[in-house]
């Protein structure tokens, strides 16, 4: 039976090696699962799609490695370059460590509370940004927000220093994410990924997916 | 256990860390030879290609921006080194390199036993796709590149990426059908 309409199964179709090869998105993935279990030729060709993933990837193990030799010309190359003086980090706290050690020390305790005033305050927005999303299947009284404890698959993750607020927000939205806790020490942040205790397995398949977004820096599984 | 991420590991390149190159090379080299190998389809040459690559990051990681992720920043020099590699050798001694490697498969009598095995034919057709479509089906399948990263490295819209990785799997089932695998797609 096909249920979907041509330019749609035409588009799952053409995501259906992203989905053998566990690269979509949470949303995506989903799509391509539900046209999956409703479209048999499709499903036909996904488990050709499988074969030519398995077939490829015994293909390039099968390459083996470079010898010794490229490494070796490599750094030689590397020595024979000119000694470079250190760049200004990308860092952000190696460029705030660069910037304090230079300070007097009246200078460094003043800029030090500044700094710090200055990081408590980041970390209260960001929170108060993720944490007003309300959980997706609970609920909220009039009179006081909801405490009751959640069930559910959960994570820790870390988001990259550089993504900006709405980014995050998109990605949360997008993957049906919602923030449970934290700022905890490391900046990571736990996060529901699914209103229902998940499989390992399917843990482990969704970290992978939300892995490859911009926005994460780190993400693991945690009870 | 959780290791230096990649991006610290360029920001510590691009301030004349050896070690932290060390570190990368290692993680990476694997993946990129392979990559550039399946273009090239010269072991020696390959190897050459990725002592440039990685070298090309030591010299350029202060200007690597974060965007992408830097196994894609990789496979785009890789790939920028392999097709000028390419373009240098002559397109003619590229097309003799292709009838070549599947000539050579076919006069193999072990090649001839592994015919009987499907998973084997297959692999040689993938080896028998254009340079365009072997490198899409590396990217997606063994590289576990998505759409976006992909049409970074290739530098191609996301949408061709998608029709291309189409066209490579259905150009997959006409050489197989003309070793005698009917796949019953497309």
């Amino acid at each position: 039976m096909i249920t979907k309409n041509a330019p749609e199964r035409e588009e799952i179709e053409h995501l259906l090696p992203w989905h053998a090869a566990g690269t979509l998105s949470h949303r995506d993935a989903k799509r391509v699962e539900d046209a999956l279990a409703a479209d048999p030729d499709l499903a036909r060709q996904y488990a050709l799609v499988r074969e030519e993933l398995g077939e490829t990837i015994i293909l390039n193990e099968k390459l083996g490695a470079p010898s010794a030799r490229a490494m070796e010309t490599l750094f030689r190359k590397i020595d024979a370059e000119p000694v470079r003086k250190p760049a200004v980090s990308l860092n952000l706290a190696d460029r705030l460590g660069a910037f304090l050690s230079g300070l007097a020390p009246r200078k460094l305790a003043l800029a030090g509370g500044i700094a710090a005033i200055a990081l408590i305050l980041q970390a209260g927005i960001i929170a108060a940004i993720l944490l007003n999303e309300t959980a997706p299947g609970g609920y909220q009284t009039a009179s006081a927000p909801s405490r009751a404890p959640i069930g559910g698959s959960f994570a820790m993750i870390r988001f990259a220093d550089k993504a900006p607020a709405a980014d995050i927000t998109a990605f949360l939205d997008s993957n049906k994410l919602t923030v449970v806790g934290g700022p905890l020490a490391g900046g990571l942040y736990r996060v529901r990924i699914a209103a229902t205790a998940l499989p390992k397995d399917d843990v482990a398949r969704m970290i992978k997916l939300l892995q490859q977004d911009k926005t994460v820096e780190f993400i693991a599984t945690t009870d | 256990m959780q290791t230096t991420p990649d991006d610290v590991l360029i920001g510590r390149i691009a301030n004349g860390d050896r070690l932290a190159m060390q570190v990368l090379y290692a993680r990476h080299h694997v993946r990129v030879y392979r990559f550039v190998l399946r273009l090239v389809r010269n072991e020696a040459t390959a190897e050459d290609l990725i002592s440039e690559v990685f070298l090309d990051v030591w010299r350029q990681a202060g200007k690597f921006e974060g965007r992408s992720q830097v196994s894609t920043w990789l496979l785009s020099i890789a790939r920028f080194k392999a097709l000028s590699a390419l373009r240098k050798r002559g397109e003619a001694e590229l097309d003799d390199e292709v009838a070549e490697a599947i000539v050579d498969t076919a006069d193999d009598p072990q090649a001839t036993l592994e015919k009987k095995d499907t998973a084997a034919i297959l692999r040689n057709a993938l080896t028998a796709l254009s340079a365009e479509h072997r490198e899409i089906v590396d990217l997606v399948y063994y590289h576990e590149k998505s759409v976006e990263e992909v049409a970074e490295i290739v530098g191609i819209p996301e949408a061709t990426v998608k029709t291309r990785m189409f066209y490579a799997r259905k150009k997959l089932s006409e050489v197989l059908k003309a070793q005698g695998i009917e796949r019953g797609w497309p």
